[in-house]
C-alpha cells in the first residue's frame, strides 16, 4: 500500500480543485456563481474605478468635498459598491502631507475602487515596513519625499478601507476629467506613488 | 545600501505592478480559491468577518514558518479551516480527492 501523502505534499492547485469539486457536489457552491465572481474580479473591478473617482474629485470641487466627507456614499454615487467597500475613507494628499495605506493583518483592500490587491501589497515585507519605516519603503518604490512632507500611515481595520486621493499633477490643468483618468494609478491610490505627470 | 532591506521584488512575480491592467491572479487556482470564498459567503454559508479572522491567523502562521509567502495559499487554508470547523467539508476528504486527482495520467486535460 502506498503511503498517503501529507497535506503539504499535494500541489495547492489539486487541493483547490478537490475542494471546489466537493463543494459543488454538495450543492454548497453554484459553479455559475463561482465563475461570475471570478470573472467580475479578474476583469471588471479594478483600479480604473478608483481612477475615475479621483479624476472627478480633481475637476469637481463639490464632488471632492462629498468624497472626503463620506467616501462610501460619494463612490457609490458613481456606481461603485460591493464587498469590501462598505466603509471607504478617502485620504487627501497635500504638498505637506502624504498618506500611505496598508493592512498589516490580512491585506484588506477597497475592492470596489481598486480591485483585488496586487502582490506587493500582500507581501509581508510591505506590510511590516509600511508601518515601521514608511519613508525608506517609499524611497524604494521610487518616491522620495522631502523632510517637509509628513507621512501618515493608515492601517486598515475590519471595518474601514482606505483610498488615497493623490495630488493633481502639475501641468495637468488643461486636461479634462476623462483625460486625467489614465494619470491615476493603483499605486497613487494606495500612496506608494504620486499620480503620473501628463505625457 | 537599501538593497539589503528591499525584500520586495523589483522584476519578479511580486514586483510592484506599473500599470492599471495587471492580472490580479498569478495562477488559475488562485482565482478558483478566491471565487470559492466569495461564492460561499454570497450563499450565506459564513460571515465574512469569520473568514477574515481565519485569514489573519493563516497569514501569521505562514509568516512565522518563513519561506516563500503565498497570499492565496493562506486564503485557501483559511477557507478550509472555516469549512472544517463548521462541519461543511471534511479536510481529509479534500486531501483524499486531491491525492486521487494527482494520480490522473499526464495530459488528462489535453486533447492530443
Amino acid at each position: 500500500m502506498s503511503p498517503v501523502p501529507a497535506p503539504s505534499d499535494l500541489p495547492v492547485e489539486l487541493r483547490t480543485e478537490a475542494l471546489e469539486s466537493i463543494l459543488v457536489e454538495k450543492g454548497l457552491v453554484d459553479p455559475a456563481v463561482l465563475d461570475k465572481f471570478i470573472k467580475t474580479y479578474a476583469e471588471d473591478v479594478g483600479p480604473l474605478n478608483g481612477a475615475k473617482v479621483v479624476a472627478r474629485a480633481w475637476t469637481d470641487p463639490e464632488y471632492k468635498a462629498r468624497l472626503l466627507e463620506d467616501g462610501t456614499a460619494a463612490i457609490a454615487e458613481m456606481g461603485f459598491k460591493g464587498p469590501q467597500g462598505e466603509c471607504i475613507v478617502v485620504l487627501e494628499n497635500t504638498p505637506t502631507r502624504h498618506h500611505l495605506v496598508v493592512c498589516t493583518l490580512c491585506s484588506c483592500y477597497p475592492w470596489p475602487v481598486l480591485g483585488l490587491p496586487p502582490s506587493w501589497y500582500k507581501d509581508p515585507a510591505y506590510r511590516a515596513r509600511a508601518v515601521r519605516e514608511p519613508r525608506a519603503l517609499l524611497a524604494e518604490f521610487g518616491l522620495e519625499l522631502g523632510p517637509e512632507v509628513e507621512i501618515k500611515v493608515f492601517d486598515s481595520s475590519s471595518e474601514v478601507r482606505y483610498m488615497v486621493l493623490p495630488e493633481r499633477p502639475a501641468g495637468s490643468e488643461h486636461l479634462s476629467e476623462e483625460e486625467l483618468v489614465p494619470l491615476v494609478t493603483r499605486e497613487a491610490m494606495t500612496g506608494v506613488a504620486k499620480a503620473k505627470p501628463p505625457a | 545600501m537599501s538593497g539589503t532591506l528591499l525584500q520586495l521584488d523589483v522584476e519578479g512575480p511580486a514586483a510592484p505592478p506599473r500599470s492599471n491592467g495587471e492580472l490580479v491572479f498569478a495562477e488559475p487556482w488562485e482565482s478558483r480559491a478566491f471565487g470559492l470564498a466569495m461564492a460561499l459567503h454570497d450563499g450565506g454559508l459564513f460571515e465574512w468577518e469569520d473568514f477574515r479572522q481565519e485569514l489573519i491567523k493563516a497569514v501569521a502562521r505562514a509568516e512565522a514558518a518563513g519561506g516563500e509567502f503565498s497570499y492565496y495559499r493562506c486564503w485557501l487554508e483559511a477557507l478550509q479551516t472555516l469549512l472544517a470547523s463548521s462541519g461543511l467539508v471534511d479536510p481529509a476528504a479534500v486531501e483524499s480527492l486531491a491525492a486521487e486527482l494527482a494520480c490522473r495520467p499526464a495530459g488528462h486535460d489535453h486533447q492530443h
